[in-house]
Parts: C-alpha cells; sequence; structure tokens
C-alpha cells in the first residue's frame, strides 16, 4: 500500500491549500483487526458478537452516562466548519470524513438515532436524514473502524473549536466501544497484552532489559572514559526513571537514554529504571478504555513502592506524558510516598532544564557542530499537557535545552507549531505498517514546514520528545526526500553537548 | 387568533424550560473522570471560568480558527443579543432603563442579525467542505432565524403593528389573564415562527448555547498534579479494587 501513495506536494506553510474533496479517497485504509487472542487477554470478546448491535449501543450509553466530554460533544457541534481544515488526515488526504466534525458525525448520527427524542421519532419512521440520523448498521461500523483508525487523536481540531469539542473524546469512546463488541485494533491491543504479560510494548523480559542496559554501559564508558550507570531495580535509589521502552533499542531513542543516564550522572542524582514498570507508553489511552489504561499505570505505582523511590521522573515520550501529567494522580494516586517538593510525575526536560538554570550541568555546544535545529512539538505535549510551572511551559522548556545544546536553533511556521502543531501523522495507535499510506499523507503539513525552514534557513536536524514521532518521522522523512536521521531524541543533543569529568 | 397564541406559548415556554432544564442538569450531573483541558491551559478554576467566558462572550477559539467565519458569528450573535434584549421591553414594565436607551439601535441589531445569517447560509452553500457537513436541519435552522428576523424587521419597517397590544398580551400570559392579540398577519407569522424556535431549542445543535459553559476541554482548570481529580465512578472502581 505505501509503495503506490501519492506524496502530497509540499507548498508554502504560510498559504497551505485547503484541499478538494475527495470522497471516499481513504475509504480502504484500515488496519488488522484483532484476533481472539489479542482481544481475550484484556477481556473483551474474542470476535464480533452476533448481538453487536445492541451490545454497542448499550456500551454507547454507558459511556455517555460516564464522559461528560462525549456527551456535550455529541449535542452541541454547530456544524460552523471551523475544523474542517484543521486535521492533518484530512489535509494530506482530501477525504471529506477526516474532516473532525465529520469523523465526530459518524458516532454523532448513531448517537441521534439511539439517545435523541428527535431521532428516535423519525428514525423509527425512517426519516432520520433529516436530523443526521443513521441506523448502526454493519456498513456504519465498517465506516467506524476504517476512519477511527485515521484520528491520531492529537486534539488538534479542538483548539480550533469554538466549543473546544475535541475529537479525540469521540474516537476514544468509539474505540472502546468497538472493543467492547469484539471489534478490537491489532496492533494496539496485541501490545497492551504485551504490557499485561511482560512489562512493556516491545515484550521484553527483564534478563534481556539488563543485558541490553549493560552493552549501554560499555558504549558509555567507550564515548566518554566514565562509569556512567543504567541501573536497575536499585531500592532506594532517589528517582524512578520511567521511559517509553523504544528508548531500550531503537534509534534515535536510545541516544536519548544515554543522555539522560550522562544527566543524572553529572548531577550526581541516584536514579534507577524498573523491570516492573519497562514502560512509560500506555496504549489503553489510545482505545479509550480507563480500566485498562489504569492496569497499566498501576505497574508504575507498583514499582515506585517496590523500590522505595522519592521521584518518578518520565522520558521522553508524548502520550506517555500525557497519561503522566494529566492522568497519573487520577489512576494511581495519591502518590504520597513521593517527596513532595517535586512535580508528581516529573518530565525528564523539566530535570534537566532545572539543572541547566542553576548550573548544575555544564553544556558545550560544539558538541553539536554544524548543526542546525528545529523542534517539533508533539500534540500530547502540547495539547494535553503542560511542563513546568506556568501554562505554555511544555513549549518554552525543550526549546530552552536543544537552545542551550546546539549552535543554531529556528522555529517552522508559526501556525505549525506549538498549540497548533501538526501531529507526526503515527500518533493514536496508528503507528503500524499496515497503515503507512495515511501514515505517510498525515505527516504532509508537518513535512511541509520542515521542507521549508530547511530550504531557508538551513535546518539540518529536527528534534522530537516523542517516541511515536521520532519512529514514525524515521520512516516517513524518506518518502519526503530526506535523511531518516535528521530525526534527533532532545536528550541525544543533550548527550553530545554535556561536559563530564572533574568528579572523579 | 389569541387562544391558540396563548397555549402555543404556555406550551413551548414549558418546553423550552423544562428540556433545557433536563439537558442542563444532565451536563452537569455526568461526570468528568479525566482532566483534559486543551493546553496551554489556566492554571486555576477562576482562570478556567474566565476562559470560558472569552469563549462566549468574544468567540475566541473561533477567532483563532477562522477570521471570515468569526467576524460573521459575531455580526449573528451580537445582532441577535441586541435584538433580544430590546424585545424584554415586552415582558417588564415599567422597562429598565438601559434597555429604554438601547431602543434606537435595534433596527440596527436587527439588520447585523439578517445580515450575519445571511453570510452563514451563503457560506453553506459555497463553501464545499461546509456544505458537505451541513444537512437538512442545519439550513432549516438558518432559516428559521431568517424568517423570524425578517418577518420582525416587517413589522418595524413595513407593517408596523399594535406594540402596546403585544405587551398587553404577554404581560397578561405571565399573570394568566389572557387578552387580545392585534389580528395581524405578519405578527402572527413571527410568534408562530418564535414558538417554534422554543419548541426546537432543547432538542437541537441550539443547545450549544448552554453546552458551551460544560465543556471540559474549556471549563478545566490545568492542575492535575496539585490537585487529585476523581470523578464518583473511579472512585468506585477503586474501591472495588482495594
Ligand atoms: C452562550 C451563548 C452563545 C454562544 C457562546 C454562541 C456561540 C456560537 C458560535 C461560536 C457559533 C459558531 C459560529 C457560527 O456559525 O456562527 C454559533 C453558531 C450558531 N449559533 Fe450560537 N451562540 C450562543 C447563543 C445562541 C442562541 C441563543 C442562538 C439562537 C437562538 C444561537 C444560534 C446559532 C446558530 C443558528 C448557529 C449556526 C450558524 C450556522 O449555521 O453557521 N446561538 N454560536
Ligand atoms: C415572544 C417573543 C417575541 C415577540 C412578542 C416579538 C415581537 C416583535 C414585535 C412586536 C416586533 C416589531 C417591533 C416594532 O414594530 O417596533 C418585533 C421585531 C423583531 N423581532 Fe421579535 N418578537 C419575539 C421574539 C423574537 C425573537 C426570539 C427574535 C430573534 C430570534 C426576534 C427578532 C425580531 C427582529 C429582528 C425584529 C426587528 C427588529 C427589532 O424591532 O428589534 N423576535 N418582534
Ligand atoms: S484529533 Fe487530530 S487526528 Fe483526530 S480528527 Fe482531530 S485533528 Fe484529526
Ligand atoms: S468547530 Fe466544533 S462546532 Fe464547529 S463544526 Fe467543528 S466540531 Fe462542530
Amino acid at each position: 500500500m505505501a509503495a503506490d501513495t501519492k506524496i502530497p506536494a509540499m507548498g508554502d506553510p504560510a498559504e497551505r491549500a485547503i484541499p478538494c474533496l475527495q470522497p471516499d479517497a481513504m475509504a480502504q485504509s484500515k488496519p488488522y483487526v484483532a484476533a481472539p487472542a489479542h482481544n481475550e487477554p484484556l477481556g473483551f470478546p474474542g470476535e464480533l458478537v452476533p448481538d453487536w448491535q445492541e451490545k454497542g449501543i448499550a456500551r454507547m450509553g454507558e459511556l455517555l452516562g460516564k464522559y461528560k466530554s462525549l456527551q456535550v460533544y455529541m449535542d452541541i457541534c454547530v456544524k460552523c466548519g471551523a475544523c474542517t481544515d484543521k486535521c492533518h488526515y484530512f489535509l494530506g488526504t482530501g477525504d471529506p470524513k477526516n474532516m473532525p466534525v465529520a469523523r465526530q458525525d459518524l458516532f454523532r448520527s448513531v448517537y441521534r438515532r439511539y439517545f435523541t427524542p428527535v431521532g428516535k421519532a423519525l428514525g423509527a419512521v425512517g426519516m432520520g436524514k433529516l436530523v443526521g440520523a443513521r441506523e448502526f448498521t454493519k456498513e456504519v461500523l465498517d465506516e467506524w473502524f476504517n476512519y477511527f483508525h485515521q484520528c491520531s487523536q492529537c486534539r488538534r481540531c479542538s483548539v480550533f473549536c469554538p466549543y473546544g469539542i475535541d475529537t479525540a473524546e469521540v474516537s476514544m469512546a468509539a474505540r472502546d466501544i468497538m472493543d467492547n463488541i469484539g471489534l478490537g485494533h491489532k496492533y494496539a491491543n496485541e501490545i497492551i497484552g504485551k504490557v499485561h504479560k511482560i512489562g512493556n510494548n516491545l515484550g521484553l523480559p527483564g534478563p534481556a532489559l539488563i543485558d541490553n542496559l549493560e552493552g549501554l554501559e560499555e558504549d558509555l564508558k567507550d564515548e566518554t572514559g566514565q562509569d556512567i550507570r543504567m541501573p536497575v531495580d536499585q531500592e532506594g535509589a532517589e528517582i524512578l526513571l520511567v521511559t517509553p521502552s523504544a528508548d531500550f533499542f531503537a534509534e534515535p531513542h536510545v541516544l536519548g537514554l544515554m543522555g539522560y543516564a550522562k544527566v543524572f550522572h553529572a548531577a550526581g542524582t541516584s536514579w534507577t529504571l524498573s523491570t516492573k514498570a519497562t514502560e512509560a507508553a500506555n496504549f489503553a489511552m489510545f482505545i479509550g478504555n480507563y480500566e485498562q489504561m489504569q492496569k497499566i499505570a498501576m505497574r508504575i505505582r507498583e514499582a515506585a513502592l517496590e523500590l522505595g523511590v522519592k521521584r518518578i521522573i518520565f522520558g521522553e515520550c508524548g502520550h506517555a506524558w500525557r497519561v503522566a501529567y494529566s492522568f497519573l494522580n487520577t489512576l494511581i494516586g495519591p502518590m504520597d510516598f513521593l517527596d513532595p517538593r517535586y512535580p508528581k510525575p516529573q518530565h525528564i526536560l523539566e530535570f534537566t532544564y532545572d539543572l541547566i538554570k542553576r548550573g548544575g550541568i555544564k553544556l558545550d555546544k560544539s558538541g553539536n557542530d554544524g548543526m542546525v535545529l528545529t523542534f517539533h512539538d508533539s500534540c500530547n505535549v502540547a495539547r494535553a499537557s503542560r511542563m513546568g510551572d506556568f501554562a505554555g511551559g511544555q513549549f518554552v522548556i525543550p526549546r530552552e535545552v536543544i537552545k542551550a545544546c546546539v549552535p543554531k536553533f529556528v522555529d517552522m511556521h508559526a501556525d505549525t507549531i506549538g498549540e497548533k502543531t501538526f501531529c507526526c501523522g503515527g500518533g493514536g495507535g496508528l503507528l503500524t505498517d499496515e497503515l503507512m499510506d495515511v501514515r505517510i499523507k498525515g505527516s504532509a503539513p508537518r513535512m511541509e514546514a520542515l521542507n521549508d525552514v530547511v530550504k531557508r534557513e538551513g535546518v539540518t536536524h529536527m528534534a522530537a520528545i516523542c517516541a511515536i514521532c521520532k519512529a514514525q518521522f524515521t520512516k516517513v522523512l524518506p518518502t519526503y526526500g530526506f535523511d531518516r536521521e535528521m530525526i534527533v531524541s532532545v536528550h541525544q543533543l543533550v548527550s553530545n553537548a554535556i561536559v563530564l569529568g572533574n568528579n572523579d | 387568533m389569541t387562544t391558540f397564541f396563548a397555549i402555543l406559548f404556555y406550551a413551548a415556554f414549558a418546553i423550552l424550560v423544562v428540556g433545557v432544564g433536563l439537558k442542563v442538569a444532565q451536563y452537569a450531573r455526568t461526570p468528568a473522570p479525566l482532566k483534559i483541558p486543551t493546553t496551554p491551559a489556566p492554571l486555576t478554576p477562576a482562570g478556567a471560568a474566565f476562559r470560558v467566558g472569552r469563549e462566549v462572550a468574544l468567540f475566541e477559539s473561533l477567532f483563532k480558527a477562522n477570521k471570515p467565519l468569526w467576524i460573521f458569528a459575531m455580526v449573528f450573535h451580537l445582532g441577535l443579543a441586541l435584538v433580544v434584549v430590546r424585545h424584554l421591553r415586552y415582558f417588564i414594565d415599567p422597562v429598565w432603563a438601559p434597555i429604554v436607551w438601547l431602543q434606537p439601535f435595534g433596527i440596527y441589531g436587527g439588520m447585523a442579525m439578517l445580515a450575519g445569517l445571511a453570510a452563514l447560509f451563503v457560506r453553506r452553500i459555497v463553501i464545499q467542505r461546509i456544505a458537505y457537513i451541513s444537512g437538512p436541519s442545519d439550513y432549516l435552522m438558518l432559516a428559521l432565524l431568517l424568517a423570524i428576523g425578517a418577518s420582525g424587521m416587517m413589522m418595524k419597517m413595513v407593517a408596523h403593528t399594535d406594540i402596546v397590544a403585544v405587551k398587553s398580551f404577554f404581560l397578561g400570559l405571565m399573570v394568566f389573564d389572557i387578552r387580545a392579540l392585534p389580528a395581524d398577519p405578519i405578527l402572527a407569522i413571527h410568534l408562530f415562527l418564535v414558538a417554534l424556535l422554543m419548541l426546537v431549542f432543547p432538542f437541537s445543535k441550539l443547545l450549544h448555547a448552554p453546552g458551551v459553559f460544560f465543556s471540559p476541554t474549556r471549563n478545566q482548570a490545568d492542575d492535575p498534579r496539585e490537585r487529585r481529580h476523581l470523578a464518583p465512578w473511579a472512585a468506585q472502581l477503586e474501591r472495588e479494587r482495594n
């Protein structure tokens, strides 16, 4: 599928063209359906149940009663269209069902048919169309499966909607309903199963992890000549580091992990990883399931208690930081066993930024000589969480850290960064090969903005603080004619610039 | 005609109040289990309330999204607000001074409302994306408001009605005393459509007016690390587990 993807043209981000509608352009795009082996361990039916329609509607009713967002957003959209040109998947594909309001309407039409007086009445006599009510048929369900898996839950639409209607809330609800009737998304459910069973998305068991970290320690020794540790399961350590498991292996992620280790080393703070909480990511958020999300997060609480740490710090990961920053206190709190002087939890960038400000670490920009950096704000950090103690800290802190590490930094076009940032195209559980077509097209607005600063400012690298963004860009950059190594971790830059030594 | 309208308005008013009341109660009662403000968000509840205030008064997010739409929306809603405030003179006696001062501007309010609605209507037809997302009810809603505005302007500019009698009719309704309504066709159309608007309000997208106050992405403060947020059903889940 990816081979014949038509790469959208890259123009001037200041005058982004809104595509003409191409109905059903992406009607065939869908992920693999989960097998019973993926669904059942999570407590979902193995396959589509015979009475799925009834069960699905019942689950919808349950969610409407549990989520204010869903209930209110189903009612109040005025179809003003302010969101229609804001989604990267629409901009990249032209498929009208990728316009946020149209995506919501796939759900809203069913809501109207079964949960509103007028929709029920008109629907019963076959006139539901008048008020946008539709029967929950197999065709509608198939549409749900296809188009709710063309939403990365990035919340860009919610920034621009006059009522803050967040399509992510709707696609989470839709996916939860589909899971509850046995129509799961293989990639997400398989991964969640691995976390429950083994502890991380990669399915990497403890001994393999320890082995791998020893290798990294050796690499660090070769590079710096110093004994920079990567401790695991160290009881009584000050800090528990929870990081996406991609950080243990993949490039450029692992270079970031080495950066964290150097920062902790230079700061002289004791820290540890845990073989129980080897995963910061929480894919249960993508399938909108509170119980699953809580179950995954609970591993972190247990690990922190067992190891007796005082602080929890999260590594570079977008949706993980959303779960950590916005939800952790709700899901696994209160965390009164942690040191109250520090935010619970903290982001690695908050930690590093603080050290830089206090002069706790020394940085030498020549470690990144010849690099011109730009920064990709990850959606879940930008629009669903924060860093630091002021609104918008999530934009300032990463940039300040980057600027302290590199000779030159430039931002991409203002409409594509900060709260208006574009998704990398692979978020929300879409980072799977069978969705490569929509992933490539969805990254078009970001690639366009990047191309612009490459041309104008000679940008050589783009930094990101999200495992999904890093993996996605590594794949899509080449299709747009860029080098795959253009994408770097922020702590990779720190790692290159940090001055170690004089302490032994 | 008088009796018909008396019954119609009692019914419409009852449905409007009960319908919106039930919806508001539902919105207020439904818990928001997770902290989901669209960030950057204010750090305090007072700040979040101010944010909602800006959305209601200034359409802040819409301004970010789409400038022409923001202008049309502002022109229509401000016009509507002025018209509605001016209409209060039919329902209160004596009329409050600020409403009296506003009377001369009523005509501009009416014109603004109609101009805004017309622009929104045209937009819905000519912009391909907006046409795609528009259903019959979206056009009908605009048509209904246009018809109310047009009939009102007709009375104002072309065929005047006896507004003293109109006021007397409505003041009478409020004390359950049915007084004669002028038998004026344009007035009849105006009032019939207004009653229709009141009837559809609780069942339509007009719920955006009360609903905007309940949007969690806008009304929540960004303080999840400082304050533990726990919905009742989530707390129940927690108790069951322990
Ligand atoms: C709290 C008060 C209100 C707020 C904050 C508000 C806000 C908005 C906003 C931001 C829009 C989207 C932009 C647009 O299409 O104009 C809108 C649309 C609309 N509003 Fe309101 N509104 C309020 C009250 C009302 C009331 C009382 C009515 C009518 C009785 C109304 C009727 C409409 C209609 C019909 C639309 C859709 C316009 C279209 O089809 O494009 N609004 N409103
Ligand atoms: C029961 C409620 C209502 C009554 C009794 C009523 C009655 C009237 C009357 C008697 C006039 C003529 C004013 C004149 O000749 O000076 C008028 C004008 C008008 N009405 Fe209404 N109306 C009602 C509700 C509404 C509503 C809800 C709207 C808007 C959605 C509306 C929009 C207008 C407009 C735009 C005008 C012309 C401008 C103006 O005089 O302010 N009316 N109405
Ligand atoms: S949340 Fe993001 S991906 Fe989903 S509809 Fe909105 S803009 Fe598109
Ligand atoms: S911006 Fe909001 S209200 Fe307007 S069409 Fe989109 S979701 Fe609906």
